[in-house]
């Protein structure tokens, strides 16, 4: 089977929270094919905590479940799937808001939802109550263009 | 996380060491109540130089530990933030009531 992406992954693990760090440094090194930024990798590595954190204690909270997480990549975009089966979001344009939690007790601030819309190009939500909540997000990793002469220089193997 | 009491200045210093996600904000929440309760302090100061990653459950931490802090009547601070978790705390407003001080590139 052919894939229409340049480059495919998926990932599975349960929902311990000592699994934020695996997530979000596995994801780091499938983008770094396309050569991100410093900047655009801290933006990519932040968003997917805050996705894979809610999947562990929104989505399951005290039960175990597994997190799913699908990379692609074409051309030079990133798109990263995070899901889990668990209860749902009962009002998607509610919680998308700035400071908006559920979990004030757990000392959550709300701002998951707007970190990943501020550090990835898109966001998407799709969420049924009761059966889970699947994140889409986007990122274009900007190419930094080549100068001229640093083309030159390199094929005269100055570089 | 390195913790160190200024017992003349009354003044709680934490170096973070780890990258501040939610499963390390529950550990480090945990100790760092544990010392403020022990010590008392005039000021709490996190030392971030070591910080290299963080996500909102940093912006819930240090808000939980600024209440406590003026609960009894003291003050925090954040020293040596970088570029990205700057970025974060600008976003989340704590800016306004948390004084920081930015990491100065070696
Ligand atoms: N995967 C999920 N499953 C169920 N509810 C979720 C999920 N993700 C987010 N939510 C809901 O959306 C709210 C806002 O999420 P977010 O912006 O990340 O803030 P926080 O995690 O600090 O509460 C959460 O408090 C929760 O009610
Ligand atoms: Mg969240």
């Amino acid at each position: 089977m052919k894939s229409i992406y340049d480059n495919e992954m998926k990932l599975e693990f349960l929902s311990k929270s000592n699994n934020e760090a695996f997530a979000r440094i596995t994801v780091a090194a499938f983008v770094s094919q396309l050569d991100p930024t410093i900047e655009e990798l801290a933006d990519i590595k932040t968003a997917v905590s805050e996705a894979v954190t809610n999947c562990i204690i929104h989505g399951y909270e005290d039960c175990e479940g597994v997190v799913k997480i699908i990379g692609r990549i074409f051309a030079n975009t990133i798109e990263i799937e995070i899901s889990d089966t668990g209860r749902g979001i009962e009002n998607v344009d509610l919680a998308r808001k700035p400071l908006y939690t559920t979990k004030a007790n757990l000392e959550r601030s709300g701002m998951g939802f707007t970190i990943m819309e501020s550090f990835m190009d898109e966001v998407e939500i799709e969420s049924v109550l009761g059966l889970g909540t699947k994140i889409k997000m986007k990122k274009m990793i900007k190419k930094i263009p080549i100068e001229e002469d640093s083309l030159e220089l390199m094929s005269l193997g100055g570089i | 996380m390195n913790i160190n009491y200024n017992q003349n200045e009354k003044v709680l210093c934490i170096e973070i060491t780890e990258e501040i996600d939610h499963h390390a904000a529950d550990k480090i929440r945990r100790k760092v109540d544990n010392e403020i309760t022990r010590y008392m302090p005039r000021k709490t100061v996190f030392d971030f130089s070591r910080v290299t990653f963080m996500d909102s459950a940093g912006i819930g931490m240090i808000i939980g530990r600024y209440k406590m802090m003026k609960l009894i009547g003291g003050s925090l601070e954040i020293e040596n933030v970088n570029e990205s978790s700057k970025k974060i705390l600008e976003m989340s407003g704590i800016l306004k009531i948390i004084p920081i001080s930015e990491l100065k590139m070696a």
